[in-house]
């Protein structure tokens, strides 16, 4: 495997488990409605961008599995519901909600960089394929960068300090 | 109004038609009092209604110190002459005999009659409290879109500046949010581009989930005067409901609730595809078309027909409706604003208007609508999660000038991050950092969505709550101190409707009891809070409405809503005026945007947007590179799927609504006994074919369902989309014996117990139309159970 499949690799898996971050963030933090709603959409690009990065990766030789099943909602999940609504309104969980946002944030950055490298070896390799394929969604993953970034720096005025 | 017609019957009188480019007729609309005559009223008294966003101009009728009737003035421009329903029956609510006319505390769990000091005390001593202990981000502020300009202007500057809390948003949040957010997206700032006057013009009419007929009556009378008149408008409705818009409509498209941004990027797509675009204005005034370009590229009306579930072929017409005009005049209300994608899809309509070239001329009009009365100011007044005077928050020269203009350093601004909208607000209060808010003029406990979570947050011991209000509203009874505010007719002020017409509204009686104007009272709390500017002066330096007054033109000055031109003199002289207003436009500004952009330079706009999807924020250096010389800007936005689609277990959509009879939680129109007796209870409508398939009839009880709660309404099949539950928003508890809450074990009435709690994430107005739901079963029609009315007569029944 070459520098590309290899990169290729570490993005999808990447993109794999911000997804999944994503969702199960969202799934903790129900009572705060907006990251709840926004990180469900936002997890949709990258379950594309794995399922995209899938089937490209099988013309590099790559077998890559693409997104992971979405959990079940079953006992477990209800139960999360339960303690993330009962978590919701203590003070101190405030920190918690900027940590995760933090994480999430640092795990779309290091997507970012993978396609910018990916970007930078398809233009070298002229590979049409995987430039189309930058083009597409790595515009998607900054947004998801700034997102997390504007919801730190709006939340934390009041997290860190009105509690 | 014309003795022969009934405004309860016919909310929009009798046709006076016009011909296109013709002023629209006068005709004087009155009410008085049984038994009074117009040789009886001792004084007319100059204001505006208070009960919608259209602005009507009235005279208030006074006989023997009260308030007898109203008529409409035949001179200005909004109106002339006209009132709707709730014009002419609402003013009965200010003689109510349940007005709060003492303040009240709360003392070992009940709520006691206080004066005056002991109840400002209280709230001077936890406000002092929780500053020192904790910030000023424990203390937050809601207020509303019925107070008047004097008074969110003196809110805004003690809150931000004398208090220093980045938390003050208005109830506006819920009604005009969206049409503020579509306005700074696309234009940079906000600032009605239109004018009401485009109806006289225009030769073909788009409304955008805009129920004219009943949120605005009057400008609806105007419609029909042009569709009776020579050479008639045609007409498009978007609107899940047949309403009486979409009975007049030439194309009427019942889209899937939460599905506009898919329907609006068809429309798009086929206007572009048909070479309907005028590429000399977008060259000239916008950038981002490209990108809009492509975005649509693959929207086609069969694409969208699947996921609005709506002909293609209907799409197709309505596009060639559009693409057609030479004079299109669009309005956007809550059918965009409450639901699913809601600034993303407010954008697309602008969006319309841009790639059409059809914006700055007689009948070429865009008007995002507001939903209250006074929403224009609430959003001017920076009393509403925006900085005073549409000045933006990231730009550091706008935070000097308002700096400047209180004499205070920047950084007494909070200006960190944007005012904290509403949601966040009753969030913050949830999660314990905000230890007291500040309630005026509305009601939350019936008006926010998912109102068991909203009156446990209210009931917190550890909450401090103060509400201001004209009665004991459901709010109210969970208040810790409650203060009783003058209203409209009982105090001077000026107010703003939804094309920027100012009008002088007058007092006319005195406040009940010792009820005091809203201004008052803020001047009351900054004056004990001793709050000072920078050199040891105070803060707030005016006494009254005249003072605040002066204080706002000022403030405005130079920005979109500049004021300076204006004063009541003037106000009084003539009738309503259009902001902006100034010396080299002393009569007004019919239309925003006649030659060219003008407020979306990176130096002067408010907002440099934000994340189509996400609500991220643009920093002002991308804002700057992607439009240097300050034109439109044309913002794509993709589909996204709904946040709460249907199930097995909840296959219906639930939206919520008003009736033309009445206004937010009916504290004054349910006191009103014409509008009361109109639409006395709730109902819950859905289509025939629905009801067929459960087994459900007119006039049954049934139990409308989401996963957040229930209510149970009478049953009324109307002509609405299958698949969709429609329940009005109007009903609380305050005239049932539990006063403030549903019966123990049984749902209420308040569409909100059932809706969601999630928010547009551009301008956080809460979705009231993409809930999940069920509808069963109750009782049969007659077999008496749950309440008096059956809710299935004729009245309200217009939808």
């Amino acid at each position: 495997m070459n520098g590309i499949g290899i990169t290729l690799r570490t993005l999808h898996d990447g993109e794999r488990d911000l997804e999944h971050d994503l969702l199960a963030a969202a799934e903790r933090h129900r009572t705060e409605h907006e990251f709840h709603h926004v990180a469900t959409d936002v997890a949709r690009w990258s379950r594309e961008h794995a399922t995209r990065l899938a089937a490209l990766g099988r013309e590099y030789g790559l077998d890559l599995p693409g997104p992971r099943e979405h959990p079940t909602s079953g006992a477990l999940a209800a139960l999360r519901e339960k303690a993330s609504q009962a978590l919701g309104r203590r003070p101190e969980t405030g920190p918690v909600v900027l940590h995760d946002l933090r994480e999430l944030h640092l795990a779309a950055v290091r997507n970012s960089l993978h396609w910018e490298m990916l970007a930078q070896a398809a233009q070298a390799t002229r590979d049409r394929n995987l430039l189309e394929l930058v083009s597409a969604c790595h515009p998607q993953t900054l947004r998801q960068m700034r997102w997390t970034n504007t919801m730190i720096k709006v939340l934390s005025p009041q997290l860190l300090v009105g509690a | 109004m014309d003795s022969s017609t009934d405004p309860i019957a016919d909310p929009w009188g009798a046709r006076t038609p016009y011909a296109p480019g013709t002023p629209w007729p006068a005709r004087t609309d009155l009410h008085l009092a049984e038994g009074i005559g117009e040789e009886d009223v001792e004084r007319w008294v100059r204001s505006a209604s208070l009960l919608h966003s259209n602005g009507d101009a009235l005279d208030i009728a006074v006989r023997e110190g009260r308030i007898v009737g109203v008529r409409g003035r035949a001179v200005d421009r909004v109106n002339r002459g006209r009132l709707g329903p709730k014009d002419l029956y609402g003013w009965q609510a200010n003689h109510a005999p349940d007005r709060l006319t003492r303040p009240l505390v709360r003392e070992n769990g009940r709520l006691v009659e206080t004066d005056w000091d002991t109840a400002m005390d209280r709230i001077v001593s936890r406000t002092r409290t929780l500053l020192d202990e904790r910030g000023p981000g424990s203390v937050g502020f809601y207020t509303t879109g019925q107070l008047f300009l004097e008074e969110y202007y003196t809110l805004a500057v003690l809150a931000h500046v004398g208090v220093r809390t980045n938390h003050l948003d208005g109830n506006t949040r819920l009604c005009t949010a969206t049409a503020a957010e579509a306005l700074k997206e696309t234009f940079g700032s906000d600032g009605q581009p239109g004018s009401y006057e485009d109806i006289d013009h225009a030769d073909t009419i788009a409304l955008f989930g805009h129920n004219m007929a009943e949120t605005q009556t009057v400008l609806w009378m105007r419609v029909l005067d042009r569709l009776e008149g020579s050479d008639p408008p045609r007409l498009l409705c978007v609107d899940p409901r047949y309403t009486p818009v979409a009975r007049r409509a030439d194309v009427h498209l019942a889209p899937r609730p939460g599905t506009n941004v898919a329907l609006l990027n068809a429309l798009l797509h086929e206007i572009i595809r048909t070479g309907r675009t005028d590429p000399a204005f977008l060259d000239a005034h916008t950038v981002g078309y490209g990108e809009l370009a492509s975005r649509v590229e693959e929207c086609t009306p069969k694409w969208a027909a699947e996921i609005c579930d709506v002909p293609a072929a209907q799409i197709e017409r309505a596009a060639e409706l559009l693409g057609g005009a030479r004079r299109l005049l669009s309005t956007v209300l809550q059918g965009v604003y409450q639901s699913h994608q809601a600034s993303a899809a407010a954008v697309q309509v602008n969006n319309l208007h841009l790639i059409r070239g059809m914006l700055g001329r007689p009948g070429c009009g865009l008007l995002q609508m507001n939903g209250q009365p006074t929403a224009e100011n609430t959003r001017e007044c920076g009393a509403d999660g925006d900085l005073p005077g549409f000045r933006n928050w990231q730009n550091e020269r706008h935070v000097a000038e308002l700096a400047e203009i209180w004499n205070v350093e920047p950084d007494a601004i909070p200006h960190y991050g944007p005012p904290t909208h509403a949601m966040q607000i009753y969030r913050y209060a949830e999660q314990g950092s905000l230890g007291m808010l500040w309630i005026t003029g509305t009601n939350p406990a019936v008006s926010l969505p998912e109102l068991a979570r909203i009156r446990s947050i209210l009931a917190q011991e550890r909450l401090f709550v103060v509400v201001q209000d004209l009665f004991l509203t459901e709010t109210a009874q969970l208040a810790d101190v409650v203060l009783p505010a003058a209203t409209w007719g009982e105090k001077t002020g000026t107010f703003t409707n939804s094309d920027r017409t100012v009008h002088l509204s007058e007092k006319a009686v005195e406040p009940p009891g010792e009820a005091r104007a809203d201004l008052d009272i803020f001047l009351d709390f900054a004056a004990r809070m001793d709050f000072r500017d920078k050199d040891g002066g105070p803060l707030i330096g005016w006494r009254d409405p005249q003072g605040a007054f002066a204080a706002w033109q000022r403030c405005s000055a130079g920005r979109p809503c500049d004021y300076t031109g204006l004063s009541y003199d003037k106000l009084r002289r003539g009738s309503g005026i259009q902001w902006p207003c100034t010396e080299d436009a002393p009569e007004g500004t019919a239309r925003l945007y006649t030659d060219g952009i003008t407020h979306a330079h990176p130096d002067a706009c408010e907002s440099y947007g934000k994340d189509m999807v996400t609500g991220a924020t643009v920093t002002p250096v991308e804002y700057r590179s992607l439009n240097p010389d300050g034109k439109a800007v044309i913002k794509a936005a993709e589909y996204l799927p709904l946040h709460e689609d249907t199930s097995p277990r909840y296959p219906l959509q639930l939206i919520t609504g008003r009736t033309v009879y009445h206004f937010h939680t009916r504290t004054k129109t349910g006191r009103a006994p014409e509008l009361n007796a109109a639409a006395p209870d709730v109902w819950a409508e859905i289509s025939p074919a629905e009801a067929a398939a459960q087994g459900l009839a007119d006039g049954d009880l049934v139990q409308v369902t989401t996963p957040r709660g229930a209510l149970r309404a009478r049953l009324r099949t109307t002509a609405i989309r299958d698949g969709v539950v429609f329940v009005p928003f109007h009903y609380g508890y305050w005239d049932t014996p539990e006063g403030y809450r549903p019966p123990e074990g049984t749902p209420g009435r308040a569409a909100n117990e059932t809706t969601i709690t999630d928010w547009d994430p551009l301008s956080k107005q809460p979705l009231f139309k993409t809930a999940a739901a069920r509808v069963t079963l109750v009782a049969r029609r007659g077999t008496g159970q749950g309440g008096k009315a059956d809710g299935t007569g004729t009245a309200g029944s217009t939808a």
